[in-house]
C-alpha cells in the first residue's frame, strides 16, 4: 500500500512534460495518476453502459413467458454450473492482488506466475461462458428467438466481451513482464489492469444474482395465451401496412 | 536535463530540439498531437459541417416557403431534417465546443498540453470519421431518414428497409467513442494538469464547465449507445428489443435515448454558459460576480439533467404520477439556470461595459437564452406540452436554446479567443454588423415559430396546404433563415479576412484576466516558456493591477477594489508590446528548447482509420469474409479491424518519452 502511495505521488500530477518549479509550489493535481484517474472515470462509464444493458434486462424479464414462446429461462439455468464459473472469475480476482502484491515487493517471477494464473483464470471463465452459450443455444436458444435470448445473449455477451479484452490485456502485460519490462517502478501498469479486471469481477456478481440467482416464474397458461394473443395481434399489424 | 534559458540570452536555433521545432505540411497535422493545433482542426472540421447541416436548413426553409410547395420530395425532406438535427448537433455545435476546450482550455490552466495528447489526436480523427460516415450517405442516396431521436419502431427493419439507419447507427457510435475518449481526456486534464497555486475554485469558469460538460458526456454516452447497440441487433441479428410482437418495448428506446438526450443538451449549453462567464466580466470590467454560486449552479444543472428526460415523453402515457414527478424535476433546473442569469447581470451591473463583437454575442446569449428557457418552462406543464408537443413550438423553444443560446455563445467564444489563436484581429465594426444581421435573421427565423406551433402547424410535415393559417408566417420565417445564412457567411468573411489583414495583437488585446493571455499570441508549440504560478482567481489582473488578495478555496466573493478601476482604452490600447510578433515569437522558441513535449504519432490514425473501416466497411460493403453467429463480417470490415489493432498495439508499445 506504501509504496504504491509512493509511485502515485511520484509519478501523478504534472509529470508530462519537464517542468522545473522553484519554491515549493505543488502542482494541485487530484493526487491520482493521470492514467490511474482515466481508468476510474472509464469505470464510471462503465457503470452506466452495464446499467443500461442490466436494466434492459430487468425490464424484459419475464416477457418470453407472456409472449409464450419458449425456451423459456427457468427451462435452462444451471445454477450449480454458473457459480462454479463465477467462482472461477472471483478467484482471478484473488490472482490479481498477489500479482502485485509481488510486483510491488519486487518479486517478478512471482507477479509473472499470478499474472499468468489471472490470465487462465480469466480463459476459464470465457470456457465456460462459451460451453453454456453453446448448451443454451442446442436447447434452441438464440437471439433472435425471443426476448429473453435477446436480452441475454446481449448482457452476459457485453460482460464477456470484457472479460476477453482483460484477459488481451493481461496477456499483453504478461510478454512485457516477460521481456523484462515490467518492475515495481511502473507498477502502475499491473494496478490500473488490476482495476478493470476487478471490476469486471464486481459487475458479474450483479448479473450472477440478477439474472441466474433470482429465481423466475414458470409460465401460466393463462398469461401465455394472454401474450401469444398480443404478439398475434402485432403480426397481423404489420402485416396490414404491407 | 537543459534548464530553461532565460529571456534574452540569444541561443542559436540548433539548440532548438526537435520536438520544439516549428512544423508545416499534411504530414505534420496528421501525426500532430498538439493541443492548439488538434482544436483547429475540430474548429474548422466542426464550421465545415456547420454550413453542411445549415445548408440542410436553407432547403428545408426553402420547401416551406409557401403551402403545396413541390421543390422537394417527402423522402428528401425526411432525410434532410434528419441530418440537419443530426449534423448541427454531432458534428456542429459539440466539436465547435471540443475545438474551444481543445485550444482554450490547457492555456487557461497552465498546462503545456492535455494528459494524453495521442489520444486527443485519436478523438479528432474519430470525429471526422464519424462525420464522414454520416454524410457519405447521401451518395447513396441513402441518407438517415428517421430524424435525429429515431424513434422505434421507424427505425426498425419492418419501416426503413434500405441503408439509412445503418449508417445513422455507425456513424453516431463513432462520434459517441470519439466524444467520450475527448472527456476522459478533458477530465484528467483539468484534475492533474493545473499550474501551480490553481486550485479548483481559482479555475477559469470555462475550465469548470469543460469539466462538468465532459463527466455529462461521460455518463450519458453510455445509454445511447447501448440504444444503438440493441437497435443494430434488431436490424442486422433480427432481435426484438424494440418490436412489439417479439415482446419488445419501442418505448424502452424513448427513455435509453432520453436518458442521454437530455444530459446532451446540458453538454451543449454549459460550455456556452462558460465562454459567457469569460467574455462579460473582460468586457465589464469586473471580476465575475458570484464566481462560487456559478460553479455550484452549473454542477446542479448537470446533476439535476439526469433526472428529467421523461419530460420530453409525456405524450406517450407514462402516467400522472411519471409526469408530475419529471415535471417537477424540469421546472427545478430554471433556478440554477436563472442564478447564472442573475450573474451575468449582476456582473454587468456597475460595470464598465464596453459592447465589443464578442460581448455583444454574450450579452445576444443571455438574451436569446431567456427566451428559450422560458418556452422550456412552458414545456415542464404537462397540459401545456401535450399542446404543444411536436408542433413547430418545439422548433422554437429549441433553437433559442441551442442557436441563440449554444451557437451564439460559441460565436462569442470564436470572436473572443480569434486574437489569441491567430496574432491577429478580426474587423471589429464588420464584427459588430455581424452580431446585428446574426440576431436579427435569428430572431426572423425563429421567433414566428412559436405563433406556427401556437395555430397548430406540426414539426417534420414535408408540406402544408393552403388555407391552413400558416403561410405567411412561413414566407416570412424563410425569409429570416436567408438572412442568417447571409450572416453566417459574414461571420466566415470576417474571420478569413482577419487571417490576412488583420491587425497584429499583442498576447492580450483583450485586457483579460485569465491565464491564457499570459502567452504568446498565437501561443508557442509548448504553451509557456515558464509554467505560471497563480495566486489569484483573475491572475493576471491581480498582477496588473496590485490586487494581493488571495482568493483561494474560501467562497469569498471576489474583490470589489478592482471593480472601479480605471483601465484605460479597451481596443488596443493595451497593445504596449510594440515589438513585432516574430521576433518575440522566435525568442520564445529559443527559451523553450529545454521543454520536451511527447513525439507526434500516426498510430492515433492508424487505429481511427481501422475503425471507420470496421464501421463503414459493415454497411456498404457487400463481400463476405465469414459470419460471426448470424452477422455477416465484410471484407473491409474485418481489414479494418486488424487495422484498428495494429493501430492500438503500435500506440501502446510506441515509445513516447513523457507521454505515458
Amino acid at each position: 500500500m506504501a509504496q504504491a502511495a509512493e509511485i502515485t505521488q511520484a509519478s501523478g500530477g504534472s509529470g508530462h512534460v519537464g517542468e522545473h518549479h522553484e519554491g515549493g509550489h505543488h502542482a494541485p493535481g487530484s493526487g491520482i495518476e493521470n492514467r490511474k484517474l482515466a481508468l476510474w472515470l472509464f469505470l464510471a462509464s462503465d457503470v452506466m453502459f452495464f446499467g443500461s444493458f442490466i436494466a434492459v434486462y430487468m425490464i424484459y424479464r419475464g416477457r418470453a413467458e407472456e409472449v409464450g414462446v419458449g425456451p423459456f429461462p427457468y427451462e435452462l439455468i444451471d445454477i450449480p454450473f454458473t457459480s462454479v464459473s463465477a467462482f472461477i472469475l472471483l478467484m482471478s480476482s484473488m490472482t490479481m492482488v498477489l500479482s502485485l502484491g509481488a510486483l510491488q515487493k519486487d518479486d517478478i517471477r512471482g507477479s509473472r506466475i499470478w499474472l499468468a494464473a489471472t490470465a487462465v483464470l480469466g480463459l476459464s471463465f470465457l470456457g465456460c461462458q462459451y460451453f453454456e452459450f453453446t448448451e443454451f443455444y442446442h436447447a434452441g436458444l438464440t437471439m433472435q428467438v425471443n426476448i429473453f435470448g435477446s436480452s441475454f445473449f446481449t448482457l452476459t455477451g457485453f460482460h464477456g466481451v470484457h472479460v476477453a479484452i482483460g484477459v488481451l490485456w493481461l496477456l499483453s502485460l504478461l510478454y512485457t513482464s516477460l521481456r523484462g519490462g515490467l518492475t515495481s517502478k511502473n507498477a502502475m501498469s499491473l494496478e490500473i489492469a488490476g482495476l478493470y479486471w476487478h471490476f469486471v469481477d464486481i459487475v458479474w456478481i450483479v448479473i450472477f444474482t440478477l439474472v441466474y440467482l433470482i429465481p423466475y416464474d414458470e409460465v401460466t397458461s393463462g398469461a401465455g395465451e394472454h401474450a401469444s394473443r398480443l404478439a398475434e395481434f402485432g403480426q397481423t399489424a404489420i402485416q396490414s401496412l404491407f | 536535463m537543459a534548464s530553461i534559458a532565460q529571456p534574452g540570452t540569444a541561443a542559436p536555433q540548433a539548440v532548438v530540439l526537435p520536438q520544439a521545432k516549428k512544423r508545416s505540411g499534411v504530414w505534420d497535422w496528421l501525426t500532430t498531437i498538439d493541443h492548439k493545433k488538434i482544436g483547429i482542426m475540430y474548429g474548422v472540421a466542426s464550421i465545415f459541417f456547420l454550413i453542411v447541416g445549415g445548408l440542410e436548413a436553407l432547403l428545408i426553409r426553402t420547401q416551406l416557403v409557401h403551402a403545396n410547395n413541390d421543390l422537394i420530395s417527402e423522402k428528401t425532406y425526411n432525410e434532410l431534417f434528419t441530418m440537419h438535427g443530426t449534423t448541427m448537433i454531432f458534428l456542429g455545435v459539440m466539436p465547435l465546443t471540443v475545438a474551444l476546450w481543445n485550444y482554450i482550455m490547457p492555456l487557461q490552466i497552465g498546462a503545456r498540453d492535455v494528459a494524453f495528447p495521442r489520444l486527443n489526436a485519436f478523438s479528432f480523427w474519430l470525429f471526422l470519421f464519424a462525420g464522414i460516415i454520416l454524410n457519405v450517405s447521401w451518395f447513396f442516396n441513402e441518407a438517415p431518414n428517421q430524424g435525429w431521436y429515431a424513434y422505434a419502431p421507424l427505425t426498425e427493419n419492418a419501416w426503413n428497409p434500405t441503408r439509412a439507419v445503418d449508417f445513422w447507427i455507425v456513424g453516431l457510435t463513432v462520434a459517441g467513442i470519439s466524444s467520450m475518449l475527448g472527456a476522459f481526456n478533458f477530465i484528467v486534464t483539468i484534475l492533474n494538469l493545473r499550474a501551480p497555486g490553481m486550485s479548483l475554485m481559482r479555475m477559469p469558469i470555462f475550465t469548470w464547465t469543460t469539466l462538468i460538460t465532459a463527466i455529462l458526456l461521460i455518463m450519458a454516452f453510455p445509454a445511447i449507445t447501448v440504444g444503438i447497440l440493441l437497435l443494430m441487433f434488431d436490424r442486422w441479428i433480427g432481435t426484438g428489443f424494440f418490436v412489439t410482437a417479439a415482446g419488445g418495448d419501442p418505448l424502452l428506446w424513448q427513455h435509453l435515448f432520453w436518458i442521454f438526450g437530455h444530459p446532451e443538451v446540458y453538454i451543449m449549453i454549459l460550455p456556452a454558459f462558460g465562454v459567457l462567464s469569460e467574455v462579460i466580466p473582460t468586457f465589464s470590467r469586473k471580476p465575475l460576480f458570484g464566481y462560487s454560486i456559478m460553479v455550484y449552479a452549473t454542477a446542479a444543472i448537470a446533476f439535476l439533467g439526469f433526472g428529467v428526460w421523461a419530460h420530453h415523453m409525456f405524450t406517450t402515457g407514462l402516467g400522472p404520477t411519471a409526469n408530475s414527478i419529471f415535471a417537477a424535476t424540469t421546472m427545478t433546473i430554471a433556478i440554477p439556470t436563472g442564478v447564472k442569469i442573475f450573474n451575468w447581470l449582476g456582473t454587468m451591473t456597475f460595470g464598465q461595459v464596453k459592447f465589443t463583437t464578442p460581448m455583444l454575442f454574450a450579452v445576444g446569449t443571455v438574451a436569446m437564452f431567456t427566451i428559450g428557457g422560458l418556452s422550456g418552462v412552458m414545456h415542464s406543464i404537462v397540459p401545456l406540452d401535450t399542446h404543444q408537443n411536436d408542433s413547430y413550438f418545439i422548433i422554437a423553444h429549441f433553437h433559442y436554446v441551442l442557436f441563440g443560446g449554444s451557437l451564439f455563445g460559441l460565436i462569442s467564444g470564436i470572436y473572443y479567443w480569434y486574437p489569441k489563436i491567430t496574432g491577429r484581429m478580426f474587423n471589429e465594426r464588420m464584427g459588430r454588423a455581424n452580431f446585428w444581421l446574426m440576431f436579427i435573421g435569428f430572431n426572423f427565423t425563429f421567433f414566428p415559430m412559436h405563433f406556427l406551433g401556437l395555430e397548430g402547424m406540426p414539426r417534420r410535415y414535408f408540406s402544408y396546404g393552403e388555407g391552413s393559417g400558416w403561410e405567411f408566417w412561413n414566407t416570412f420565417v424563410t425569409f429570416g433563415s436567408y438572412v442568417l445564412g447571409a450572416a453566417f457567411m459574414m461571420l466566415l468573411f470576417n474571420l478569413g479576412m482577419g487571417l490576412r489583414n488583420g491587425r497584429r495583437v499583442g498576447s492580450n488585446p483583450w485586457d483579460a484576466p485569465t491565464l491564457e493571455w499570459a502567452t504568446t499570441s498565437p501561443p508557442a508549440v509548448y504553451n509557456f516558456a515558464e509554467i505560471p504560478v497563480v495566486g489569484h482567481r483573475d491572475p493576471l489582473w491581480a498582477e496588473k493591477y496590485g490586487v494581493s488578495g488571495d482568493h483561494g478555496d474560501d467562497t469569498a466573493d471576489v474583490d470589489v477594489t478592482i471593480a472601479g478601476m480605471k483601465v484605460g482604452e479597451l481596443e488596443g490600447g493595451d497593445d504596449t508590446d510594440k515589438e513585432p510578433q516574430r521576433i518575440e515569437h522566435k525568442r520564445a522558441e529559443d527559451e523553450g528548447a529545454g521543454i520536451q513535449l511527447p513525439n507526434p504519432s500516426f498510430w492515433p490514425l492508424v487505429a481511427a482509420i481501422g475503425i471507420f473501416m470496421l464501421n463503414l466497411g459493415m454497411v456498404i460493403d457487400p463481400t463476405e469474409a465469414f459470419y460471426l453467429g448470424p452477422v455477416q463480417i465484410t471484407i473491409s470490415a474485418f481489414a479494418g479491424f486488424i487495422i484498428m489493432l495494429i493501430g492500438i498495439f503500435g500506440w501502446a508499445y510506441e515509445p513516447s518519452g513523457v507521454d505515458h
